[in-house]
């Protein structure tokens, strides 16, 4: 205690105060930020390229009988129509996120064409723990998404459940799991909402 | 005291094998152990460690006589972070598959004590030349770490090497090398090796001169 109110007056009169001290950090703050936020304008066009192809490429995994996706805006959400090779729609692949236990994840909900089912999930881009919450992008972890009702919000549960809408959370990864379930839960909810919207007006 | 320290090319062979970052200092074993499964992943990872650590190095040590004692870490932290996340965004610009597969790796790179080591050791007292030539020895010394383990966990559990196929058709693959024990069982055998090798080699030399 005595320690400390002792040492606040000496570092103020030794580096010219609060300043003195931290001004090289702040420019540097000030350089590095602007420098990553060039590089963050430059890149970001083909980083967005890059996830848009790796979405067409799954979508179809994600919707079955479909081959292509066709990109449209409904209600000013962007969502993909899954489409087989003639052209009918097979159902709809919708891109959501939502922040995760590290980072923002990034996936792609799957549904069919009536929105009561989902055909499946992939995660486009994240940034949890390796070896426990990263185990979200493995497909093992996932198929289970695979049919699940849209009825009913999806729930977590801790170990495997008969009931429709359950899915097995990851041990070791809860908060993992609970981010990858809202984010469903959200994209299903407001795809459902976007296309009531877009039918009634 | 500026005498004492290494020159720019004794810091530069230090950091290839006398001081390798992983078979002597023993850091940086995070990506030794999680990304080496595979050339591809091992060198895209050296590649991207290397950039941060050469550019963290000269700008540290660029601004080293600015650097306040009890602010310098955050300083270096700062710095790395900065380079890290730009590596992370043009890997995933330009190698989308490599950045999707070595996915949260990258951006832990920024806790790589390698790199925190290097800025504190030798950028943080010394001139910007000796700050590169120490960064570029031990981007090497790194490089060659992770390209040994590599080699032996993917030759022996994929039979490849950079996705070529190297062993012969029938070669039953060990596919424990490329899951995580093998590369805990591949880096104590070659830290083993390494450390075998370099006293034959001291013992050699103390041999020699009573010889003679």
């Amino acid at each position: 205690m005595n320690e400390q109110t002792k040492a606040a007056p000496e570092i103020r009169r030794k580096g010219g105060g609060y300043l003195g001290q931290a001004w090289l950090i702040l420019v540097l703050a000030l350089l590095f930020g602007s420098g990553l936020a060039a590089v963050q304008m430059a890149l970001e066009p083909i980083i967005a390229r890059n996830k848009l192809s790796e979405t067409l490429l799954q979508i179809p995994n994600l919707v079955p009988g479909s081959e292509t996706g066709e990109q449209e805006r409904v209600n000013g959400q962007l969502v993909f129509r899954a489409l087989d090779a003639d052209g009918n729609l097979m159902g709809w692949v919708l891109p959501a996120s939502g922040q995760g236990f590290a980072d923002k994840i990034e996936m792609l909900v799957g549904l069919d064409a009536a929105l009561e089912t989902i055909t499946g999930i992939y995660v486009l881009d994240q940034k949890e723990t390796p070896g426990l919450g990263n185990r979200i992008a493995e497909a093992g972890w996932r198929d289970q998404f695979r049919g699940k009702p849209t009825s009913k919000p999806l729930e977590l549960s801790s170990a495997e459940s008969s009931i429709p809408h359950h899915v097995e959370a990851l041990t070791g990864a809860t908060i993992s799991s609970e981010s990858v379930k809202d984010i469903v839960n959200g994209a299903v909810a407001s795809l459902k909402e976007a296309l009531a919207k877009a039918s009634g007006s | 005291m500026v005498n004492d320290q290494p020159t720019a090319l004794e810091r530069f062979i230090n950091g290839i094998l006398p001081e390798n970052p992983t078979y002597r200092q023993l850091l940086g074993m995070c990506p030794t152990l999680a990304v080496t499964n595979g050339m591809q992943s091992a060198m895209t990872m050296a590649g991207a460690t290397a950039f941060v650590l050469i550019c963290a190095n000269i700008v540290v040590s660029l601004i080293r006589n600015l650097l306040k004692p009890h602010l310098r870490i955050l300083v270096y932290t700062l710095t790395i972070a900065t380079f890290v996340t730009i590596a992370d965004r043009v890997l995933a610009a330009y190698m989308y598959d490599m950045s999707k597969q070595l996915g949260p790796y990258i951006p832990l790179i920024i806790v790589n004590c390698i790199i925190v080591c290097r800025c504190e050791v030798c950028a943080s007292s010394q001139a910007v030349h000796i700050a590169a030539a120490d960064a570029v020895g031990q981007s090497l010394g790194f490089t060659l770490a992770l390209a040994s383990i590599a080699t032996v966990r993917e030759v022996l559990g994929a039979g490849t090497w950079f996705g070529i196929a190297v062993m012969p058709a029938g070669f039953p693959n060990w596919v424990l090398m490329v899951l995580p024990p093998g590369a805990f069982i591949t880096l104590g055998l070659l830290l083993g090796l390494v450390n075998w090798l370099t006293a034959l080699w001291t013992q050699g030399r103390k041999a020699k001169p009573t010889a003679a």
